[in-house]
């Protein structure tokens, strides 16, 4: 569904990304995973348009979509819950809700999406005309991850969705990540937490110092003794 | 008392300008980050049109205002094309140098097509004329004008940013650029759209300007607008409720500072009142100090 083709990426003088190549196939739970500074986030970025490569493709369905702008991507079904969850703050909890719906006009589909948001994340329900920054860092990350799925993404992009959550509800993040991907979403999960990742994930790749420098199934990599002792603490 | 009533009576009209001008200068901010030096030009010419529509034209005083909107609302839009956009990802000190500029060039060029003098604004006709007592309490129609006109553009405002699609995507652009753009929304499109709404609102109190003061000329523009950026300020610069509130402060505490003391100081009224916001709470009356959650 998703290829990245040799994209390289620069800041300035910095090489972020040199030469990155990942496919993302139809229904799967694609993880990205590597230590600070590797550029998983630029990845994501460049991937919805926030970042342009110095060249390389990124190809959805055979179509290359490196002159699009980040609307037309979003229109074409990519969809991303940035690093940091960045929710609006000052907005409330549905109207952030409704910001994920902002280029769709299907006024009763949005409402039914809307009701499967709430269904993920009931939380979200009880708490939808709070202000977004009132809510806690977890309920933030729901907030994110249900926004994102309000443009009816094909690929959701989530970056360190459990990043600053307590061990229980980093459970229940991965638990509704898997139930998203159930329901038909396919998903390419950045994370630092390798092992939650890995256990869920059909297909991961590692990266460091901007290079994909190894790949494999989630097994695969969870019995790699390198993998183990860089990630998963032994 | 009565004298007090009717300083805060003429304090409210005045600060009905001050308010529409520091919407523009405050939403501007909340977007781009960026004090629109021009924006008080934009007034100006606002109360141009309207000197020409009623004069050369002889349009009515309602048809002159939609047409002061107007004009100003495609001069700042294209002034953010022309002069910001291209600078969107530079230095803020650029863009600020830029807006001083871009404010002279508009006084300037004013100057140079209706000349540098004052010109007396038309006499109002009609349902324009005439005052009301109230006991000792005199409230001119064209206060009246004013202050209605100015909820008015006020309420409609607040429809726009709390209600609807654009009004949304404002609020989501000031709030996180990047998040917004995740979104789907097209920035420029939004930052325009701000751009136009600002003006529009400036455009209005030009006009109305010219009800208050009878007077206008090409550098008009300069003191009401730096008092309308210190209400901005003094509101909590970004914050739309804000601008209001200061606007209407400012301009009732320039009256009563002229009505009880020495009009000299009215000026310097403002000034120390600036001052006082930045020492005592630099986000202003609305603003929160950012915070941010892990
Ligand atoms: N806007 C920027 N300007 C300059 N350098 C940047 C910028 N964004 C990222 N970088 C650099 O690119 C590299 C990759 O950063 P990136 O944020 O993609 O890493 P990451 O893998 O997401 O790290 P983390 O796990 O800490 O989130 C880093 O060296 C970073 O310093
Ligand atoms: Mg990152």
């Amino acid at each position: 569904m998703l290829e990245i083709k040799n994209i390289n990426v620069h800041f300035g003088v910095i090489h972020a990304l040199k030469g990155v190549s990942l496919t993302v196939n139809e229904g799967e739970i694609v993880t990205l995973i590597g230590a600070n500074g590797a550029g998983k986030t630029t990845t994501l970025r460049t991937v919805s348009g926030l970042k342009k490569p110095t060249d390389g493709q990124i190809l959805l369905e055979g179509k290359d979509i490196i002159s699009s702008s980040p609307q037309d991507r979003v229109l074409m079904g990519i969809s991303q819950a940035p690093e940091g969850r960045r929710v609006f703050s000052a907005m409330t909890v549905l109207e952030n809700l409704e910001l994920g719906a902002y280029l769709r006009r299907d006024k009763k589909e949005i409402a039914k999406d809307l009701e499967k948001v709430y269904n993920h994340f009931p939380i979200l329900a009880d708490r939808k005309k709070q202000l977004a920054g009132t809510l806690s860092g977890g309920e933030q990350q729901m907030l994110a991850i249900g926004r994102a799925m309000m443009s009816r993404p094909r690929i959701l992009l989530l970056d360190e969705p459990s990043m600053g959550l307590a061990p229980l509800f980093v459970q229940e993040i991965f638990n509704i990540i898997r139930d998203i991907n159930k329901a038909g979403t396919t998903i390419l999960l950045v994370e630092q937490n390798a092992s939650m990742a890995l256990q869920i994930a059909n297909r991961a790749y590692v990266m460091e110092t901007g290079s994909i420098v190894l790949s494999g199934t989630g097994s695969e990599l969870m019995q790699s003794d390198d993998i183990k002792k860089a990630y998963l603490g032994g | 008392m009565e004298q007090l009533f009717q300083q805060i009576i003429n304090g409210i009209s005045l600060g009905s300008i001050y308010a529409l001008i520091a919407l523009g200068y405050t939403m501007v901010y909340g977007i781009i980050k960026l004090i629109n030096f021009a924006h008080s030009d934009i007034y100006m010419l606002g109360a141009f049109i309207g000197y020409f529509s009623m004069t050369t034209l002889k349009l009515g005083f309602i048809p002159s205002l939609f047409l002061s909107m107007l004009f100003c609302t495609i001069i700042g839009v294209v002034i953010e094309k022309v002069a910001y956009k291209p600078l969107r990802n530079a230095t803020r000190i650029a863009v600020l140098i830029t807006a001083i500029g871009v404010s002279l060039f508009i006084e300037y060029t004013t100057m140079a097509i209706a000349g540098a003098g004052v010109r007396a604004y038309p006499q109002m006709t009609g349902f324009l004329t005439g005052a009301y007592r109230l006991g000792s309490v005199n409230i001119t129609v064209h206060q009246i004008v004013i202050v209605s006109i100015t909820i008015i553009l006020m309420v409609s405002l607040q429809f726009i940013v709390k209600k609807t699609r654009i009004g949304k995507a404002m609020r989501a652009v000031s709030l996180d650029r990047d998040a917004a753009e995740l979104m789907g929304i097209n920035v420029d499109t939004t930052i325009s759209f701000t751009f136009a709404l600002g003006s529009a609102l400036a455009g209005a109190a030009g006009i109305l300007v010219g009800l208050y003061y009878n007077s206008i000329n090409p550098l008009m523009g300069m003191l009401p607008g730096i008092k309308a950026f210190v209400a901005a300020v003094f509101g909590g610069i970004g914050i739309i409720p804000g601008a209001m509130i200061g606007g209407y402060f400012i301009g009732i505490v320039e009256v009563l500072v002229s009505g009880y003391s020495n009009s000299l100081y009215r000026d310097g009224v403002v000034f120390a009142i600036l001052i006082l916001v930045l020492i005592i709470k630099p986000t202003g009356l609305l603003g929160k100090n950012s915070r941010e959650k892990v």
